[in-house]
């Protein structure tokens, strides 16, 4: 069942969850400043992670800032810069009927799920098995 | 002392020199991503310094440690261009900039060198020195865009400049006067070069800032 959505909540402000600029403190030169998400990967292989943004005059500049914040002592082997404006904010979650059973606590799915996968013939494709991801 | 130990400490002087004088930013840059960058940009140029030094170590039997901090001020073989002690930014970045410029010229030319290990350091460093250049460069695009920025940036260079030239030996001044001219659009006067081992009055300040901790504890230091 797909729950209805609250149509003036739904567009949750975005002050709520980003800081405005200049937040950090010092300010950027005059007028200039544009912040940009900085994603860091520490290995190859591994998913990027929000390590914290730089407020910079344009992307070349961010480049170097965030090279040299999240870069310098080798702890990344690449970085994502994400222009704040490209961010869409998914901010509110209504749960008025707290709706617990859908939550997975302390309920163990994995033999209930080696089960199915053995009537469906699909066990060779579950993540993690020989030859399967 | 050989000609190759003279040239590596001139090297390393210079960037043990500008490394300290970068960094006597940190925490004060005009805003904190250029603090983090600057600071760290200073860091490397310390590196490259450190590098520099234990080559010529080899040579002469002792230590970085040693070549970097135990010499009198007179002694060091930095251009004074990197002495200079200008704490006000459009200084900093035309000085960065100027320094920048130079140093690829030298490295480019270094990086030829029959000397393996000099030639392959001179490599290894302009690895790093890329992205000191393109920091340089984008703040260079960036005060020539607005007029203040132009004049501002100008008048340091005309100042700079010829502290610049004495960053090279002459012949390769020729090709740091094209690409500057080019870079602001102008010609730069015809002027003496500063040369090196005439030092600033400034350095000794710094020197004594910068070898106290050794001079406290000669025998190392323990952190």
């Amino acid at each position: 069942m797909l729950e209805a959505r609250a149509p003036e909540e739904s567009a949750a402000s975005e002050s709520s969850a980003l800081p405005e600029a200049g937040s950090a403190g010092r300010e950027a030169p005059r007028g200039q400043g544009a912040i940009f998400e900085v994603f860091r990967q520490e290995r190859k292989g591994q998913p990027f992670q929000h390590a914290g943004s730089v407020t910079a005059p344009d992307e070349r500049f961010a480049e170097i800032y965030a090279r040299e914040q999240y870069g310098r002592r080798q702890e990344s082997v690449a970085l994502w810069l994400i222009p704040r404006g490209a961010v869409t904010v998914v901010a509110e979650f209504p749960d008025e009927f707290e709706m617990k059973y859908r939550r997975v606590d302390g309920y163990s799915i994995k033999a209930r799920l080696h089960e199915a996968r053995e009537r469906a013939g699909t066990l060779e494709l579950a993540p993690g098995a020989a030859g399967g991801e | 002392m050989s000609e190759r130990v003279e040239l590596l400490l001139s090297l390393a002087d210079d960037e043990l020199i500008l490394g300290w004088r970068n960094s006597e930013w940190t925490g004060i840059a005009p805003f904190l991503e250029e603090d983090v960058a600057f600071s760290s940009i200073a860091q490397n140029e310390i590196g490259h310094a450190r590098a520099l030094y234990e080559l010529a170590a080899a040579e002469l039997g002792t230590t970085a440690d040693e070549l970097a901090f135990d010499r009198a001020p007179e002694e060091y073989r930095s251009a004074p261009l990197v002495e200079l002690r200008r704490l006000e930014w459009a200084r900093t970045i035309a000085r960065h900039w100027l320094y920048e410029t130079a140093d690829e010229i030298r490295l480019g030319a270094l990086k030829d060198s029959d000397d393996d290990a000099i030639a392959g350091l001179a490599a290894k460093m302009d690895r790093e020195e890329t992205y000191h250049r393109i920091h340089a460069d984008m703040w260079v695009d960036r005060l020539l865009a607005a007029p203040e920025g132009r004049e501002r940036l100008n008048e340091a260079v005309d100042e700079l400049w010829p502290y610049a030239l004495g960053v090279l030996d002459a012949e390769l001044r020729p090709a740091l006067r094209a690409k500057v001219e080019e870079r602001l659009g102008r010609a730069l006067p015809e002027v003496e070069a500063v040369p090196r081992g005439v030092h600033e009055a400034e350095l000794a300040a710094l020197w004594e800032e910068m070898t106290t901790v050794r001079r406290s504890a000669p025998a190392g230091a323990r952190w």
